[in-house]
C-alpha cells in the first residue's frame, strides 16, 4: 500500500500504519530474517545487526515512500546489503574471519530466497538449534535466543534477565563470536542426540517464559508476548520432533501457566498472587489443551518429569474453583515428589506453602528449617515464614520476617504488597490470616 | 572445517595402565579414527607426546631468554598429544571423540589464515 504524501511530509495516520506494518512485520518474520542472512552469509555476527539496520532504514523510509508491496523482501534485500557493506571493510582489512557451518545446499538456497516466506519452513528451528548448541554457555543460549529468535534487543533482554546492559551486551557479542568460530552447525542435530538436545532447548524455552512473567526492576508489567512467544517457538518444536513426553510436558506447563494471564494483575497493573485471582478470567480453552496433553504424558524421570510434575500442580490449580478448594495434599504431595526429584531448595519453599494449607501453618514452618542458607537472598523465605507465623498467631515474629523481606525486594509491586501487609499486621485489624501466601509456580 | 583436539590426561593414570589396558586405549583410537572416518573427515596428523618431564619452555622477552625444564603450567592433567582432523562441523567432532578414553579434551578450530 502507497501511504506516502508527496515532498516528505508523512500526516500522522500514515505514519502510524507504517509503524504497525513495521511491528507486525518485526514479530512474524524477524527470526526468518536473521536465519536466512546466516543461511546465506554464515555470519552471524553479522547477521542480526543487519536485519536490526534493515528495519531501522524501513523506519525512517517507508513513511516517505510508503510500505512497499513486499516489504519482508525489502528487509531482506536491505539486511543482505549490509552484511556485503561489512564484509568489503573487512576485506579491506584482509582479515579472514570465521564462518559459521551451514551446509552448502542451505547457503545456496538462502542465497536466491527472495521472499522469506516461501522457503524454509524450518529456519526459526534451525536458529533455535544453533542459539542453544551446548558449547554455548546457559546464559549466552538464552540470550541469544532472546536476541536471534526472538527480536528483543540488548535493553529489553538485559531487563528480562536482570542482568547490567553492559554484561549482556558483552555476552552477546562473545556468543556471536563463538557461534561463528566454534564450529557450531547451522542445523538441527542428527536424531540420535535429538532427545538430549531437546532438553537443552527446552530449558532455555522455559526461561523464556517465565522470563516473561518475572515482575521485573520497577513497576513493569509482565511482558506476556515473550511468554506467548516461548510458547509458539515450543509448539514449533513439538511440530518438528513430534511425540516427544519432554516437549508435550513443557507445553502443558506453560498453557496452564499462562492461562492465568490475564488475572496476574489488576487494573492498575499490580500483581495478584494465585489465591486471590479471579479464576474465571483464566482461559479455560488453554486449559483443556493442557490436561488432555498432560494425560497423554507417561510418568518418567529427569526433566520431562519435573516438567510434568509441576504441570500435574499448576493442574490442581487449574481444576480447583478457588484456593480453598483446592486439593492442597496433592499439591504438597507433587511437590514432594519434585523436591526428591531436582532436592531445589525453591521447590522445598512451595511444598512448605502446599503442606502449610494441607496440614496446618506448623507443619509448613517445619519445612523452612535451612532454607535461610539455602536462599540466603531470596525474599520469598521470610515472606512465606512471616505469613505462615502470622497465622499460628506470632505477630511480632510475623512482622520481623515480613520487614526482612522487605528488605530484599526490589520490584516495586512487591514491595507496595508487603507494605500493605506490614502495616494490616501493626494496626491488628482487618487481618485475614489466609491472605498473602503464594506458593511460587505463579 | 579443521579442528585440533588437544588430548589432556593425569600421566600417572598412563603410567599405572597394565597391559591389557594399554590395548584398551589403542582400540579406542581405532575406533575415533573410525568414526572420523564415518562421519566424512580425515584425520590430516596425530601425534602422542613424551611425558611433561622431557618437556622444556623456552621464554623469550626482548633480549631475555629463559630457558626452564617441564610444561607451560603445572598442572594436574598434561598435553599428551593431537589430532589434526577435517570434519563437517564441532558436533561431527564431539560425536567421534565419543570414542576416545576418559581424557579431557580441547576442540580447537584452526584458524585458516
Amino acid at each position: 500500500m502507497r501511504g506516502g504524501s508527496p515532498g516528505g511530509g508523512a500526516s500522522d495516520a500514515t505514519r502510524a500504519r507504517v509503524e504497525e506494518a513495521i511491528e507486525d512485520l518485526w514479530r512474524s518474520d524477524w527470526s526468518r530474517l536473521v536465519a536466512l542472512v546466516i543461511g546465506q552469509f554464515a555470519r552471524p555476527d553479522l547477521a542480526e545487526d543487519a536485519v536490526a539496520d534493515a528495519f531501522a532504514s524501513a523506519a525512517r523510509t517507508w513513511p516517505r515512500d510508503g510500505v512497499p508491496t513486499n516489504p519482508v523482501a525489502w528487509v531482506l534485500t536491505a539486511a543482505r546489503r549490509r552484511v556485503l557493506d561489512a564484509l568489503r571493510s573487512e576485506a579491506v582489512h584482509r582479515r579472514k574471519e570465521p564462518l559459521m557451518v551451514v551446509d552448502e545446499g542451505l547457503r545456496h538456497d538462502a542465497a536466491a530466497a527472495v521472499d522469506p516466506g516461501a522457503h524454509l519452513a524450518d529456519e526459526t528451528l534451525r536458529l533455535l538449534f544453533s542459539c542453544c548448541h551446548p558449547a554455548l554457555a546457559p546464559e549466552a543460549r538464552v540470550a541469544l535466543t532472546l536476541r536471534f529468535v526472538v527480536g528483543l534487543d540488548v535493553p529489553e533482554i538485559a531487563r528480562l534477565l536482570l542482568v547490567q546492559e553492559t554484561t549482556l551486551q558483552a555476552r552477546i557479542t562473545r556468543a556471536k563470536k563463538r557461534l561463528a568460530a566454534a564450529g557450531i552447525p547451522f542445523a538441527p542435530p542428527p536424531p540420535e542426540r535429538m532427545p538430549e538436545r531437546l532438553g537443552t532447548v527446552a530449558v532455555v524455552l522455559y526461561l523464556l517464559f517465565t522470563a516473561g512473567y518475572q515482575p521485573t526492576r520497577g513497576a513493569a508489567p509482565l511482558r506476556v508476548d515473550v511468554a506467548e512467544r516461548a510458547i509458539s517457538l515450543t509448539r514449533a518444536l513439538d511440530a518438528a520432533v513430534p511425540g516427544s513426553d519432554l516437549v508435550h510436558a513443557l507445553l502443558a506447563l506453560m498453557l496452564l501457566q499462562h492461562s492465568r494471564r490475564d488475572a496476574r494483575t489488576d487494573d492498575d497493573g499490580r500483581l495478584v498472587l494465585l489465591a486471590d485471582q479471579d479464576r474465571t478470567r483464566w482461559h479455560a480453552d488453554e486449559v483443556v489443551e493442557a490436561l488432555r496433553l498432560l494425560d497423554a504424558v507417561r510418568p518418567g524421570a529427569g526433566q520431562a518429569e519435573e516438567y510434568r510434575l509441576q504441570a500435574l500442580v499448576a493442574a490442581e490449580h487449574a481444576r480447583a474453583s478457588s484456593s480453598a478448594d483446592t486439593r492442597w495434599d496433592v499439591v504438597a504431595d507433587l511437590y514432594g515428589r519434585l523436591e526428591q526429584l531436582t532436592g531445589s531448595a525453591v521447590v522445598r519453599l512451595a511444598r512448605a506453602v502446599a503442606v502449610a494449607e494441607a496440614h496446618g501453618a506448623e507443619a509448613g514452618l517445619a519445612l523452612l528449617d535451612g532454607l535461610d542458607d539455602a536462599l540466603p537472598r531470596s525474599h520469598r523465605v521470610p515472606v512465606v515464614r512471616g505469613e505462615l507465623l502470622a497465622r499460628t498467631g506470632a505477630v511480632a515474629e510475623a512482622h520481623a520476617e515480613l520487614s526482612r523481606a522487605l528488605d530484599r525486594v526490589t520490584n516495586e509491586a512487591e514491595r507496595e504488597h508487603l507494605r500493605r501487609r506490614l502495616s494490616e499486621l501493626d494496626a491488628r485489624t482487618g487481618f485475614d490470616a489466609g491472605a498473602g501466601l503464594d506458593e511460587g509456580a505463579g | 572445517m579443521r579442528f585440533v583436539v588437544l588430548i589432556a590426561q593425569d600421566e600417572e593414570v598412563w603410567r599405572r595402565a597394565d597391559e591389557a589396558e594399554r590395548a584398551g586405549y589403542y582400540t579406542a583410537h581405532e575406533a575415533f579414527e573410525t568414526a572420523v572416518r564415518e562421519a566424512g573427515g580425515t584425520v590430516e596428523s596425530s601425534e602422542a607426546l613424551r611425558s611433561v618431564t622431557a618437556a622444556t619452555t623456552y621464554r623469550r622477552r626482548g633480549t631475555e631468554e629463559l630457558v626452564t625444564d617441564g610444561p607451560f603450567a603445572e598442572l594436574a592433567e598434561q598435553l599428551g598429544g593431537f589430532y589434526v582432523l577435517d570434519m563437517p562441523d564441532l558436533d561431527a567432532v564431539v560425536a567421534a571423540v565419543r570414542h576416545l578414553p576418559e581424557y579431557t579434551l580441547e576442540i580447537r578450530p584452526v584458524a585458516e589464515l
